[in-house]
């Protein structure tokens, strides 16, 4: 019976994301394209001082967005620092510092890594009017990043590729804004609380009492899933029912989820003027997504390990109204999306089940990835591809026209260096310095052993893919890890853009050379098969080893 | 020179962006999303509130312990799964017990739920349900297994002086399929199936 709930399940997924695909995505090409300002949008230009028709080169493109970056980090910041001043912050005192610098990074790079507990943590106004405006803005970011790198293949002989002002607040006010309110009333309608009425406390039937929490919830948890944010109003993130109240919720909120990096392939497609060449970039987001649904989604109903086995069934850290299917389908779309959000505790599930969570995020996030870093982290490798192909046959690789020479392969293999280095060095440290790792192991560590390995590797992988979940046993808020994993998450999500934006300012140069019959076809099968080759292959080979200490050992033991 | 006046302009520019931006996606818009909230699904937007004879007894969608002070179960009423927020159903500290499938005290405590389960309802370990013996992730499950459910009728009945039939029945009575059949499973609300029950008994 559990055979056709999923393909049921995954059917409605494909025609629903197959339904937004083209509307949505040439939605957003055309915001992107169009020279029309609306009323509101010139009305911001001017408060902001920017002229929207003047495009940037790519030094100019990339010192904005590090400048609404850095803004962004500090106004985080100093709201958490200062909280007890701030309004509806329900009594609680400033966060301290190491935690505030921590989740300040955290939601400006879109990874929503919580080392704390909201409900003990942080009041409303810090949630609404900090922490909720970078999940907007971080995803309009990388949108706004993705398009540029977009504009590199589309553009020729050209010093600049598109002003990042307008980007921005394109992205925010004409795409994310407006689905979000829909999605916010939709998740209202479902049962997502939307009040400031702090704890209700009330006398239960058996005479004993409970706080029902409130806050602004709805509004929240719709950017939080549409920008693949992920950072939970409550502690339990999705799997609170009052972020999460039922399992139509749970599979709106994949889709919203889904949505926009779904649809970014076909923005991609129209404005580089070959469609196909979106089909192409979908067809390998859409295998690999649904490769490791299946793989995940067997392990889970498998159930091995000592406590599932004596349990009956992988039910430890399960919610009963989501059940195996409804929490796999959930982690899969949040671990493979840079989403994060959790609607199941992802430390309680069977070691190859939790090992699939965090092979999601080495992939690189690009299947389909982050809104916007999914789209410039697969043309990446697709470069990678293109130019492997070009070894093989000893030709000039390019890519859409755009020849692949020195200086772009020089580019793109520093982007898929950086995040793995970042991974793999952050959890290194934290095992070979001896204070560090005293500390790792009797702080920070919630399962013993292999478990406790796999809780640390996830963590880092976690923050330098910018994904944001967690093997959530682990104590996060302590010095080191809030240090170590605000730096990676820094790193991990402003290096890749600064060589994604180089490669863009680079290829937008470029004229575009004739299609001859050396050229690989870049829209066919082959293609995918050689593109879904590599990404498996650069992340295979860089992570096979850490992987087979965690939760290859405690799966195959 | 010029580059850095650039920088310090782009600078200028971030700081009146981040306020704009702050203003409508983080002020107007959580406001105007309470307002449809209240106006137009005020009974969600306000937690699900429960009441009996008027007193809010809680939200049918945060999960409760029916227990003593201690922890124990209470026999005349249905239980919900063991919880890991607080010391059990605790909704200011939601939380998942994060427990590796291979960790000692996951395994303990499910040998001695079983155990608890076996004496408390008078049945075999291998009756027993998944959900009865794993702690949720959110440590607020409203709900439980049909399964479990059933499992504790003859249990609840007997503490009540009721006849099983009719617990039952009750019970069957408050079975709540998948979404649109398809999506998540088959629950029962604890809270709601133990106020019909408080009823029944009246």
């Amino acid at each position: 019976m559990y055979f056709w709930l999923f393909i049921a399940q995954v059917a409605t997924l494909v025609l629903i994301l197959g339904l937004l695909y083209r509307p949505l995505g040439d939605y957003m090409a055309t915001v992107y394209t169009t020279r029309k300002n609306l009323k509101v949008e010139r009305g911001i230009y001017r408060l902001i001082g920017v002229n929207p028709d003047s495009d940037q080169t790519w030094p100019v493109y990339l010192r904005s967005v590090l400048a609404v970056s850095a803004i962004g980090i500090l106004i985080v910041y100093g709201m958490q620092r200062l909280q007890q001043f701030l309004p509806y912050s329900l009594g609680l005192p400033a966060v301290p510092e190491g935690l505030s610098f921590n989740t300040a990074i955290s939601f400006v790079t879109n990874t929503n890594w919580q080392s704390y507990s909201p409900e003990v943590t942080m009041g409303y106004t810090v949630q609404m009017a900090g922490l909720a405006v970078q999940n907007f803005v971080s995803a309009a970011v990388g949108i706004a990043v993705a398009i540029a790198l977009v504009r590199g293949f589309a553009l020729r002989k050209s010093g600049t590729i598109g002003n990042f002002w307008v980007d921005l607040i394109r992205g925010t006010i004409r795409i994310l804004l407006p689905l979000s309110i829909i999605a916010a009333i939709v998740l209202l309608a479902g049962g997502v609380i939307q009040n400031f009425n702090g704890f209700q406390h009330v006398t239960t039937i058996t005479g004993a009492t409970q706080s029902i929490p409130g806050g602004p919830v709805a509004s929240q948890e719709a950017i939080k899933q549409l920008g693949t944010n992920g950072g939970g109003f409550f502690n339990v993130n999705s799997a609170h029912p009052f972020e999460n109240p039922t399992p139509w919720t749970n599979i709106f909120a994949i889709i919203l989820m889904l949505a926009i990096p779904f649809a970014l392939p076909r923005t991609f497609g129209t404005m580089v003027g070959d469609k196909r060449q979106g089909y192409a970039i979908l067809a390998t987001m859409g295998t690999l997504f649904i490769a490791s649904l299946v793989a995940m989604t067997l392990f889970e109903f498998d159930g091995s390990g000592t406590a599932p086995i004596a349990a009956g069934g992988a039910m430890e850290g399960k919610e009963t109204r989501f059940g195996i299917l409804g929490s796999t389908l959930f982690a899969t779309s949040s671990t493979i999306t840079s989403t994060g959000a959790v609607n199941s505790m992802h430390d309680s599930y069977t070691a190859l089940g939790g090992g699939v969570a965090m092979i999601n995020m080495m992939l690189g996030e690009v299947a389909p990835g982050g809104v916007g870093s999914g789209l410039y982290g697969i043309l990446v490798i697709a470069i990678i591809a293109v130019f492997i192909a070009g070894l093989m046959v000893g030709r000039t690789p390019e890519y859409l026209g755009k020849k692949l020479g020195a200086r772009e392969m020089k580019l793109a293999s520093l982007y898929i260096l950086a995040t793995p280095t970042l991974v793999l060095v952050g959890t290194a440290l934290s095992f070979a310095i001896p204070a560090v790792r005293a500390d790792i192991e009797k702080t920070s560590m919630w399962n013993p052993g292999l478990h406790g390995f796999s809780e640390v590797l996830y963590a880092f992988t976690s923050a330098g893919n910018n994904n944001g979940s967690a093997f959530a046993g682990l104590t996060a808020n302590t010095p080191w890890l809030n240090s170590a994993l605000g730096v990676v998450m820094f790193l991990g999500r402003f290096l890749p853009i600064v060589f994604a934006l180089a490669l863009a300012g680079s290829l937008a140069a470029q004229d575009r050379v004739p299609a001859t019959a050396g050229t690989l076809p870049t829209h066919k099968p082959q293609f995918i098969g050689l593109l879904i080759g590599t990404i498996i292959l650069v992340s295979a080979l860089t992570y096979f080893p850490v992987l087979a200490l965690g939760p290859l050992a405690e799966g195959l033991r | 020179m010029s580059s850095s006046r650039g920088t310090g302009r782009q600078y200028w520019v971030a700081i009146r962006a981040m306020i704009v931006l702050t203003i409508v996606v983080g002020v107007i818009y959580p406001l105007v999303i309470t307002g449809v909230g209240q106006l137009a699904f005020a009974a969600q937007a306000n937690g699900s509130l429960v009441k009996v004879n008027g007193t809010t007894v809680g939200s049918s969608l945060i999960g409760q312990s029916f227990t003593d002070a201690k922890g124990n179960a209470i026999a005349t009423w249905f239980q919900s799964r063991p919880s890991a927020a607080g010391k059990g159903y605790d909704s200011g500290a939601s939380s998942g017990s994060n427990y590796g499938p291979e960790n000692p005290t996951l395994i303990t405590s499910i040998a001695d739920r079983k155990k608890a389960i076996e004496s408390l309802d008078g049945v075999t370990a291998s009756q027993i349900p998944a959900d009865a013996l794993t702690t949720s992730a959110s440590g607020l499950d409203p709900q439980i297994s049909p399964a479990y459910a059933l499992l504790q009728v003859n249990a609840v009945a007997k503490a009540r002086g009721l006849d099983p039939s009719k617990v039952k029945a009750l019970v069957e009575s408050k079975i709540q399929g998948r979404d649109l059949g398809y999506l998540g499973e088959p629950t029962v609300n604890v809270l709601q199936l133990n106020i019909a029950l408080a009823e029944m008994s009246k």
